[in-house]
């Protein structure tokens, strides 16, 4: 068995969802958790809240320095993440696609490091 | 004794049964390239299966090379070697193991250049200078793009195994595009001469494989129908000068007949089960052109309408235009071509100034081959056109 993490990325600036479809997707996304942790292939997940409520721990020369804010000042940001444990690429894509649609946002998939595990 | 010809006939199988023994496409490639080095040494005359002989030579060198190294991923191939260890001593090459790699060189989720690249590499036994000379594409970059499939499909652990039967309809056409295009390339290069024969060969050995191997998928049967009728007008596709000769003008006893009758037979079995998709509808219209001493227009133009709907690309509409040409008159023709639009494309142009000709209107037929010869990547198409144009004048 492998490791993925199917990472939900967003788009800062992208139109607002309505309160109706968030609710929509909330739901559909707990029929897909349950579906997975059915199925044996739920490690875990979660949503995250927005980047502004991130902070960035750096270390330099054994100094820690705090930022508020998330690291990349980028459009697209991590939303949330399944960790999920099947036995190749096909099946962790066709989970991708249940969660991509549960979820309405595009889903990366992602390897972890490591070699499968029987 | 031909250790070139095996080598073309064998490599793929070989390589593809040593990707299923040993889970890892480098050390299959590498024990496959050890077994064919001890080969050139021992063989004195051909063993009766050379392709067993490969294999099993091929799977003790990488026993031996997994013993000597101890790292974490050796001792998981070793595992996997030992695991099989109840098959018989004596292993062929196993036609299934070829159609699993060919799905996983066609997996979506590798870069389209990539499948192509990989295919060539690891089925058809092409090496990285080969394959950068068939796209003209420089060795440093065919070579990154191997890498990084490879590297991938290991990583990212992209399965061997022929997809279920519901994955069928997403996972078969990247299979059909690859062997497709590298025909296409093979036969009608982008740039350079006309054409190179050994994708095209490649590109219908595949074919042919894929065919046999999933004789009920009839998309693939029709993709190889495709292929075979076109390379049977080859022979007559170029003059004495190396010229391009018209489908129109060529010597049609120079067309392949033994090709032509296989192509001819399959698309029949495709048309007996009445499943049409795209490649067995064009395969339908290549049958047609090769059928009698000339071609049958409307029955062509029915079946560009009955392919348009399935596969509504600029490139249809295109050929399409061209039987219209023939059974409605060039003027109705230019008028469809006004709605085609593909950029970059010398034969929309090209098809444009025929019609002009056709029509009288020399001046414009002048300006539209001016245009298709600034287009025309390669020189036989290029000669072509250039000819076309000066013959304007006269």
């Amino acid at each position: 068995m492998k490791q993925y993490m199917l990472a939900v990325h967003s788009v800062a600036g992208a139109p607002t969802r309505s309160d109706e479809d968030t609710q929509i997707a909330y739901a559909q996304t707990d029929k897909v958790n349950n579906e997975l942790q059915a199925a044996g292939a739920w490690v875990f997940g979660g949503g995250l809240l927005p980047p502004e409520s991130a902070t960035v721990v750096r270390v330099d020369d054994g100094r820690a320095t705090m930022t508020d804010g998330p690291f990349a000042e980028t459009k697209e940001q991590l939303g949330g993440f399944w960790v999920i444990r099947c036995a190749d690429l096909d099946e962790a894509l066709a989970w991708a696609e249940k969660c991509a649609q549960a979820c309405m946002e595009p889903v990366e998939v992602r390897p972890f490091q490591g070699l499968p595990e029987n | 004794m031909d250790l070139g010809l095996v080598y073309r006939e064998e490599y793929g199988r070989c390589v593809a049964t040593l990707v299923r023994l040993l889970g890892d496409i480098n050390l299959a490639e590498e024990a496959v390239q050890d077994a064919f080095a001890v080969a050139v040494e021992k063989w004195e005359t051909l063993p009766p299966n050379p392709g067993a002989w490969i294999v099993t030579t091929a799977r003790n060198r990488a026993i031996d090379r997994l013993r000597r190294e101890s790292t974490r991923e050796a001792r998981h191939a070793q595992a996997l070697l030992l695991y099989q260890k109840d098959e018989p001593e004596e292993v062929g090459p196993v036609k299934d193991d070829q159609l699993r790699l060919i799905f996983t060189c066609c997996h979506p989720a590798l870069a389209p250049d990539a499948r192509t690249a990989l295919t060539l590499r690891l089925l058809a036994g092409l090496d990285v200078p080969e394959i950068a000379r068939a796209y003209l594409v420089p060795e440093p970059t065919i070579a990154q793009r191997i890498v990084r499939a490879k590297k991938k499909i290991r990583d990212a652990h992209i399965p061997y195994r022929v997809p279920r039967a519901e994955e069928l309809p997403d996972r078969l056409p990247p299979v059909l595009t690859v062997l497709y295009l590298m025909f296409n390339e093979g036969y009608t290069a982008t740039t350079g001469p006309l054409i190179r024969t050994d994708l095209c060969a490649e590109a219908i050995r595949l074919a042919r494989e894929l065919a046999a191997l999933m004789p009920d998928e009839f998309e693939a049967l029709g993709l190889l129908a495709l292929l075979l009728l076109t390379e049977a007008r080859r022979p007559a596709r170029l003059g004495p000068a190396g010229e391009l000769v018209l489908l129109a003008d060529q010597d049609r006893s120079r067309w392949d007949r033994a090709l032509i009758a296989e192509g001819h037979d399959l698309v029949r079995r495709c048309l007996r089960r009445n499943r049409p998709g795209p490649y067995q509808i064009q395969a339908a219209i290549n049958a047609v052109h090769t059928d009698g001493a000339a071609t049958d227009w409307p029955q062509v133009l029915a079946l560009y309408d009955q392919l348009w709907p399935l596969m509504p690309t600029p490139i249809v509409a295109l050929n399409r235009a061209v039987a219209v040409a023939e059974v409605h008159g060039p003027a109705v023709a230019l008028a469809v071509l006004d709605d085609v639009d593909i950029p970059g494309y010398h034969l929309l142009p090209a098809t444009r100034a025929d019609l002009l000709v056709r029509l009288g209107r020399g001046a414009e037929a002048a300006a539209a081959y001016d245009q298709a010869i600034a287009l025309a990547g390669n020189e036989t198409e290029r000669d072509f056109l250039l000819a076309r144009r000066a013959g304007l004048g006269r």
